[in-house]
Parts: structure tokens; C-alpha cells; sequence
């Protein structure tokens, strides 16, 4: 069974929803999956517990609810070639055409592998938040939130929010970068005032900048960590560490595509023009994969990508303007959050740095790249393919994540067997 | 909490949680881990984004299911790793 549309978004967070809507204000039909049962993405995620929290603004649902656009919840690209994504949801597998694609697939935590990372009760810092809003418990919690960035503040508010003890914040940054970083942010009055807001829903809990968690400690889960900061080493009891050294674009399906990266900040993004076009004619890219740059550049640039791949140029200059501000807010966040070269060297010889595998760090040693790795120790092999360990190892500066071939997710034999996979999906490339 | 509950059976016990929450919640609010890894370890969600699969439970019988990523329906069986 195969359905057309004009555009397929394929991701409904900020970039995706505004990819959509513009695209779908030129009457064009438009097809906008996500993995996740609502839209929102990340960071308009769906608070389940407290249902006055951040949700999707009711200017880009509204639009949706009313214009050409079909919500595919619940649904994953297994395998995509031009024009054409194989997508599961949880009835079956399908076969979607489209015209031109909208990649909007946005971001994920990097985590970083440290003694005791493995332990239940240890999640990453967006991980914990994204938990907490789908009514993970953490009433009466005692929370930790470390690692990097103006994540962790959002992080700490979404805990104490939802009962939870937060008992400290630790930045690996220093405090005189994170301090520029503060004074810099009158550039971009919307991030000023979230900032302030924050502070306020923080007032009392410690914010402690070069401060790293140095392990976990736990029999069966985490029962303690070791903190490693200006003072000296301590330990401290806790029930969850949450610890996320910021955020890495999604770039699974945008290189399955063929689209080029280019290496402008910490991590690959997607290389686009100034009308969010990819290297690939007809496929387009927007938001956190082309460089982290949160939210309000994620809206720009999808709506700019939405109206370009309906050939609609007029209204472009005007957000291109926008664009650029909200891009030099990715720059200025990069500068000031760069990792210390400490947190990247956390992982003793055992630790185990591929979660699927169990494959520990001592393991890969000899190994100069992924391929060789995989062959000889099953690291990045397991079920999330490389997405944790890959991204790791990348960062730590081991050797670049290996080729993702699909299916890009674990898929059901039906859907792998009902479809004309692999003939129309040729592994790791466009089909001619 | 507010909003309307539903009943879901983790390893046969029952949770009432509220609506519209993931099974990874639900297996929080009973203080289990989802899975054994392949060396016998227990692992817990890490990601709660569909990203690093510790999450994986079987759910109305499907095996490899990732809790984080699955709303809580009345009447759900979920079985963890034992």
C-alpha cells in the first residue's frame, strides 16, 4: 500500500510543526510523522501530571487541526530512498510517496559513559525531564542533574516541579564561561527572560559550576555519587542522577538520504542552504539538525524549509533575517559549553561503554574505527544500533559513529517482508 | 496528581497511573528495572526518548517493546525481565 503526499515532515517538534503548517498554508497535502504518540518534540513535550506545563503552542495545533496536515503518530522511518520512507506504525508497515521530505528528526542527549553509568536510577538530564512529564514518579526524590548546558536548568525545574528534592546542579563549565554565557544572552530577549524564570523556579538549590560526577554508586541501582568539583572530591547520596553533556543532532535518516554534513560546531549537522535545502534536490532539513540552536531557531527554520518545498520564495527573506539571529544564540551556546577534556575521559578501562553489548572500554582498545570494533566486539550492534556508544566514542574522540544501514529502528519481519525491502531501499544510500 | 487513571498489570500486579503516562511510569511507580542486560546486569530507562532502548519490555505479549515510547492502556499486560 502506498500513499503520496506533497511534503512528508518527518519529526513534530518545533521545527517539524512549523515545517508543516507553512507548507500546508500554500494548500499543499502534507504528512507529519512522529515516533512519539502526540506532538511537540522534546521541548513542547506533553506534560501528563501537570497539564498546564509547556506545551505545543496553541497557534501551531490550531493551524494543524484545521489545515492539510496528517498526524502519523506512533510512527517510525524503518528505511527511506528518494521520494519514497518505509514507515511502521503500530498497525503494520507502509510505503509512503512523497514529493519532497522535511527532515525535522532534532536531537538527543549526549551521554557520556562514567563507573556506574549503567545503573538503573541514572538517566540523562533531558531523559529525566522527558520521564517526569510521561509520569515517572519523583515525589520526594533526592535528585542530582549534572553534566553541561541550559538544559540542566530546565532538567531541575521539571523535577522540583514534579516533587522532587533537587539537591544540587553541577556544570562542568566554568563559571566565568557560564557567566559570559549569562551576560551575552540580552541578544535574544525570549532566552533572557526563560533564563530569569528559571532562576526563580530554582531559588535555593546550589549551582555549582566545574563540577563533575565522577561515578555512580549502587548495588542494584544508584544509591550515591562522587562528585568531583572547586572544593575537592565528595560523595553524596541520591535516588537519581540525572547527567547529560548536551544535546547531538538526530543524523540517522538525513545520511540514510545521502544528504552532506559539514562539521561547524562540536558534532556533524546537516549542511543546508539558506532555503533549508540539503545536498539532496527535494530533501529538506531544519532545526536541531543543523546545529543545535534550540527552539526558536527550530521554528524559523522550519517554516522557511515549509514554505521552500512547495517553491513558495516570497516570504523567505524576512525569516532569513531571523534565522541568522537565532543561529549566532547556537554559536554563542557552543562557545561558552565546549566540554572540558575531563568529562570525556570519565570511562575507566571496564566501564562499559556499549549498554546493548556490555562491551567495555578496555575492549575497543587497537580498534581505529567503528567497523573494526563492531566486527571484534559487538560494540554498537545491540538494539539502539550506535545511538548512545557511538555518539560517545565519537565525542571522546575514539573513531566516527559507522554507517547506519536500515532498518533504522528495530522493525517486525511483516513489516521487512511485506514491503519490497530491501529492493527499493538500497542500504546506505539514494536509489538511483 | 490529577486526571483520569487507568489500570495497567506489571509481572501481574496491578498500577493505577494517571492517564496518557508511558510504561516506563508504570514500572517506576512499582520499583522495578526493565530488562537484564546480556551480561545479567539491570538496566532502567536512560534515555526516556526512544533512544537507547534500556527501556525494552514485552507489552500484551510483544516482545522488545521500549516502555518509554508506548502510552499506558487499560487493561495492559506488561512483564519485565526476571
Amino acid at each position: 500500500m502506498t500513499e503520496r503526499y506533497d511534503v512528508l515532515v518527518v519529526g513534530a517538534g518545533p521545527a517539524g510543526l512549523s515545517a508543516a503548517r507553512a507548507a500546508a498554508g500554500h494548500g499543499a497535502r502534507v504528512g507529519l510523522i512522529d515516533a512519539q504518540a502526540r506532538g511537540g518534540g522534546q521541548v513542547w513535550r506533553h506534560d501528563v501530571v501537570r497539564a498546564e506545563a509547556s506545551s505545543v503552542p496553541r497557534a501551531l495545533t490550531r493551524v494543524i487541526a484545521r489545515a492539510r496536515v496528517e498526524f502519523l503518530a506512533q510512527t517510525q522511518v524503518v528505511a527511506a530512498a528518494r521520494g519514497i520512507l518505509l514507515v511502521e506504525d503500530t498497525r503494520g508497515a507502509r510505503s509512503l510517496q512523497t514529493a519532497a521530505v522535511i527532515l525535522a528528526t532534532g536531537a538527543r542527549e549526549l551521554v557520556l559513559p562514567f563507573p556506574g553509568w549503567t545503573l538503573p536510577g541514572v538517566t540523562g538530564a533531558g531523559g529525566l525531564q522527558a520521564l517526569a512529564k510521561q509520569g515517572w514518579p519523583l515525589a520526594g526524590k533526592r535528585v542530582v542533574i549534572a553534566g553541561s548546558g541550559p538544559l540542566l536548568l530546565a532538567a531541575a525545574a521539571s523535577a522540583r516541579s514534579h516533587g522532587a528534592q533537587v539537591l544540587g546542579i553541577h556544570e562542568q563549565a566554568s563559571a566565568a564561561a557560564v557567566l559570559r554565557f549569562a551576560g551575552g544572552l540580552w541578544r535574544w530577549p525570549s532566552k533572557a527572560s526563560q533564563a530569569l524564570r528559571l532562576r526563580a523556579q530554582l531559588a535555593g538549590i546550589r549551582y555549582r559550576c566545574s563540577s563533575v560526577v565522577l561515578r555512580a554508586l549502587g548495588d542494584d541501582r544508584v544509591r550515591a555519587i562522587e562528585l568531583d568539583g572547586p572544593g575537592g572530591r565528595q560523595q553524596t547520596e541520591c535516588d537519581q542522577l540525572a547527567v547529560g553533556y548536551g544535546l547531538l543532532p538526530n543524523l540517522e535518516l538525513p545520511q540514510a538520504l545521502g544528504c552532506d554534513l559539514e562539521n561547524d560546531g562540536a558534532h556533524p549537522q546537516v549542511r543546508t542552504d539558506d532555503r533549508q535545502c540539503t545536498s539532496v534536490t527535494g530533501v529538506f532539513a531544519a532545526g536541531e539538525i543543523c546545529g543545535i540552536g534550540g527552539r526558536d531557531a527550530a521554528v524559523v527554520e522550519g517554516a522557511i524549509a515549509g514554505h521552500a518545498a512547495v517553491g513558495e520564495v516570497s516570504a523567505l527573506q524576512a525569516l532569513q533575517r531571523r534565522r541568522q539571529h537565532q543561529r549566532a544564540f547556537a554559536a554563542h551556546l557552543q562557545r561558552y559549553f565546549a566540554l572540558d577534556s575531563r568529562v570525556l575521559a570519565l570511562a575507566e578501562p571496564e566501564t562499559l561503554v556499549c549498554r546493548c553489548e556490555d562491551v567495555p572500554l578496555h575492549a575497543l582498545d587497537g580498534h581505529l574505527d567503528a567497523r573494526s570494533a563492531k566486527l571484534a566486539t559487538r560494540c554498537g550492534m545491540g538494539a539502539c544500533q550506535g545511538r548512545i556508544c557511538g555518539s560517545a566514542l565519537a565525542a571522546m574522540g575514539r573513531f566516527p559513529r559507522g554507517d547506519l544501514r536500515p532498518p533504522f529502528f528495530p522493525a517486525r519481519l511483516a513489516t521487512l517482508g511485506d514491503t519490497n525491502f530491501p529492493a527499493d531501499f538500497n542500504p546506505g544510500g539514494v536509489s538511483p | 496528581m490529577s486526571g483520569e487513571r487507568v489500570s495497567v498489570q506489571v509481572n501481574g500486579i496491578a498500577v493505577q497511573i494517571v492517564s496518557g503516562s508511558s510504561v516506563a511510569a508504570a514500572i517506576a511507580w512499582l520499583g522495578v528495572p526493565s530488562r537484564r542486560s546480556v551480561s545479567g546486569q539491570w538496566r532502567a530507562p536512560l534515555c526516556g526518548m526512544g533512544v537507547c532502548f534500556e527501556c525494552r519490555v514485552s507489552i500484551d505479549g510483544v516482545a522488545q517493546q521500549r516502555a518509554c515510547m508506548v502510552p499506558v492502556r487499560e487493561g495492559m499486560q506488561v512483564r519485565t525481565d526476571d
